[in-house]
């Protein structure tokens, strides 16, 4: 039996005891995935899983609170679940998770600098190892590995770390740690530098929040900081200065929360860059305080606790 | 009009030269991974073989702009006493958009009949509109999120142009859509054009045609009016939408702004900025009573304006050129094609009753 074959079984199982389930179905073309709300039994037939359902399901968990839902999970996904029990914005016992083990998803913003324009691919077909289109009456193969997201590249948790059902067998992660190897490339400039490549990068910023309101951990949502008229924290304006203030902010607010799952790049309509900022936070909690975010539910967030002394900063000794 | 033009591939460039001599041209500049409608650099290589990312809007329509700058002055006779001093700020450069689709230009056909309209005429916009001219790219194959046939237009479409520039092998045919179009025909870099022109045409023709049959979204009108109060309906729709912006900023012809005060002590800005109906504060009231308090109700809001309340007040004009940037940039893949064909095939349970 294939994984959706056993993910559609399980969650035709459980539909009847839940207000609807969330995964993914073909969207508007051959190329994008689109989530998907399960209400009735024959919605479950439209499921698909696999390298295209890029987006994370639990995305949607904090807007359906007192909903019984379902989401079907990829590791990333699963560690949000986890992340939002830490802080107690879900109530688990409200929330069935389906996970299953994930190959990686592909990031568009990659194929398209390998395929050139993707708007106009009619066919798509992808295993766990490649990926076939067909553009312009043209077949092309490509391998996976070439076009999967950064984050799969170097993923610890491909499968579900959290799951009430589990559909296929475990496989091995993609990769054993995790050495930001990306952070110190980047840190390796200059000051100036770095600064000049975030003005440039956020110079095209619409300031749609698309990277807010597809994070997972954004749960601010109609209080958000950077729309706040009382008080006025950040201008309306245009500006670099407002966009950047924005991003440092969502940056600070992730720190040791943030699961990586790239949703705040892969929503950004203008392909900013920006999950490299909450990586160096990421890497610096790891540092400070060992702290996987969405790994253990029953682990503190470090920045949700307090202690007189903290084992890796040794502020007595100074 | 003037007869058809030719521009050689290689001269291009020397004509983007000469024309960013007189005026700011904006031509799509990849950026990163993006390609934005940036201040033409000369000698830069323009890429049009795409649709950019983001459409031309802020050329005329700024993200951002000063409506005014004040200045609170304290009376010296009577310390009490604050008057302010206004400072309108409309400074419109001459500015060229090089480049942009006909769904771009022809989205402020859509902004002209409210800021330029018989009751209202927008001081800011009007200055910008008429500072900017549109030298315009057929486009010769359509993306799959493209409908602009569905919406009154096509891939070849003139209107809103000035300039309709039609891409063959060796260069592109330039044929002057309107009299501020004519007068950049003047360059010596143009060769003739009128033999390459009905080839030209029929590459536009050929484009429409690939397209396939157009979605009739007249009913929409009244259909989604109907649905209007049935949240049921908007609440599945909406299920999947993550309540972002990037639709809206993205769309050519979203119109709506905001307007907040920039303070810093005595002196400040009025800023006019891009509105967004998906965002929680959009007329959001000053007593805190939100009429559209939930994603549901603010996608119902943008599909509506769009496909209903605009057309109702425009002639039957559908607030959108189809240039499929909402679908094909939302984070989630929200198709407003699909929103639309649900609500036309929309039958209220009653409906079906009552057929039996």
């Amino acid at each position: 039996m294939t994984i959706l074959t056993q993910l559609k079984e399980q969650i035709t199982a459980q539909l009847p005891k839940l207000d609807m389930v969330i995964g993914w179905e073909r969207g508007y073309d051959a190329l994008h995935a689109t989530p998907l709300f399960i209400r009735a039994a024959e919605d479950v037939e439209r499921l698909q899983i696999g390298p295209l359902a890029v987006h994370n399901t639990a995305t949607y968990l904090t807007g359906l609170k007192n909903k019984k839902v379902g989401v079907v999970v990829k590791g990333c996904d699963s560690r949000a679940v986890i992340q939002l029990q830490q802080e107690g914005l879900i109530n688990r016992e409200n929330v069935v998770v389906f996970g299953f083990p994930c190959d990686g998803v592909v990031d568009l913003t990659k194929l398209r600098r390998h395929i050139g324009d993707i708007g106009r691919v009619k066919e798509a077909k992808a295993s766990s190892s490649e990926l076939q289109l067909t553009l312009d009456g043209q077949e092309q193969q490509m391998a996976l590995a070439d076009v999967l997201a950064d984050k799969c590249t170097r993923c610890r948790f491909p499968n579900a770390l959290v799951h009430d059902h589990f559909a296929g067998t475990p496989r091995e992660a993609h990769a054993a740690t995790d050495d930001y190897p990306d952070v110190l490339a980047f840190e390796s400039q200059p000051l100036e530098a770095r600064f000049e490549h975030w003005k440039q990068e956020m110079s095209r910023c619409i300031r749609c929040y698309a990277c807010r309101n597809a994070c997972p951990m954004c749960v601010c949502r109609d209080h958000c900081v950077a729309q706040s008229r009382d008080p006025h924290w950040v201008t309306q304006e245009d500006a670099v200065r407002e966009k950047w203030m924005f991003q440092v902010i969502h940056a600070m607010h992730l720190a040791g929360r943030c699961v990586e799952c790239g949703e705040c790049q892969r929503a950004c309509p203008v392909d900013i860059p920006i999950l490299a900022l909450k990586r160096k936070l990421n890497k610096e909690i790891k540092e400070v305080f060992n702290h996987d975010a969405g790994v253990d539910p029953n682990a503190i967030p470090p920045l949700l606790s307090f202690q007189v002394e903290e084992e890796n900063i040794n502020e007595r000794g100074w | 009009m003037a007869e058809a033009k030719f521009i050689a591939n290689d001269k291009l460039t020397a004509w983007l030269d000469e024309l960013s001599a007189t005026m700011r041209v904006l031509a799509p500049t990849r950026q990163g991974d993006a390609m934005v409608f940036a201040p033409y650099v000369p000698g830069q290589n323009v890429e049009m073989g795409q649709e950019a990312t983001a459409p031309p809007k802020s050329a005329v329509f700024p993200a951002s702009e000063d409506l005014l700058r004040y200045d609170y002055r304290k009376n010296p006779e009577d310390l009490g006493q604050v008057d302010v001093e206004l400072l309108p700020t409309i400074t419109p450069e001459p500015t060229l958009v090089f480049g942009s689709r006909p769904c771009g230009a022809r989205g402020f056909l859509v902004f002209d009949r409210v800021y330029d309209g018989a009751k209202y005429k927008d001081p800011y916009y009007l200055a910008r509109r008429e500072a900017t001219v549109f030298a315009t790219i057929a486009c010769l194959q359509a993306e799959n999120a493209c409908f602009c046939h569905s919406v009154g237009s096509a891939p070849g479409d003139a209107a809103g142009s000035d300039l309709l520039l039609t891409p063959l092998d060796d260069g592109y045919v330039v044929e002057a859509v309107s009299k501020k179009g004519e007068t950049l025909l003047g360059s010596s870099l143009l060769a003739a054009g009128k033999k390459k022109a009905a080839q030209a045409k029929k590459l536009r023709e050929q484009a429409l045609k690939d397209m396939g049959d157009p979605q009739d979204f007249g009913p929409a009108k009244d259909k989604l009016l109907a649905l209007f109060d049935d949240m049921g309906f908007w609440e599945d729709v909406s299920a999947k939408c993550i309540s972002c912006g990037a639709c809206t900023y993205l769309c050519p012809t979203c119109y709506c702004f905001n307007i907040t005060d920039e303070n810093s002590g005595l002196t400040g800005r009025r800023v006019r900025s891009w509105d967004n109906c998906m965002s929680f504060q959009f007329t959001m009231e000053a007593s805190g009573h939100n009429p559209r308090p939930t994603k549901a109700h603010r996608l119902k809001n943008r599909v509506g304006h769009k496909f209903s309340y605009y057309p109702a007040l425009h002639e039957g004009i559908i607030a959108c050129c189809g240039c499929g940037r909402c679908i094909k940039s939302c984070p989630v893949s929200v198709d407003i094609r699909e929103i639309v064909a649900k609500a036309m095939a929309h039958q209220p349970p009653a409906v079906e009753e009552a057929a039996k």
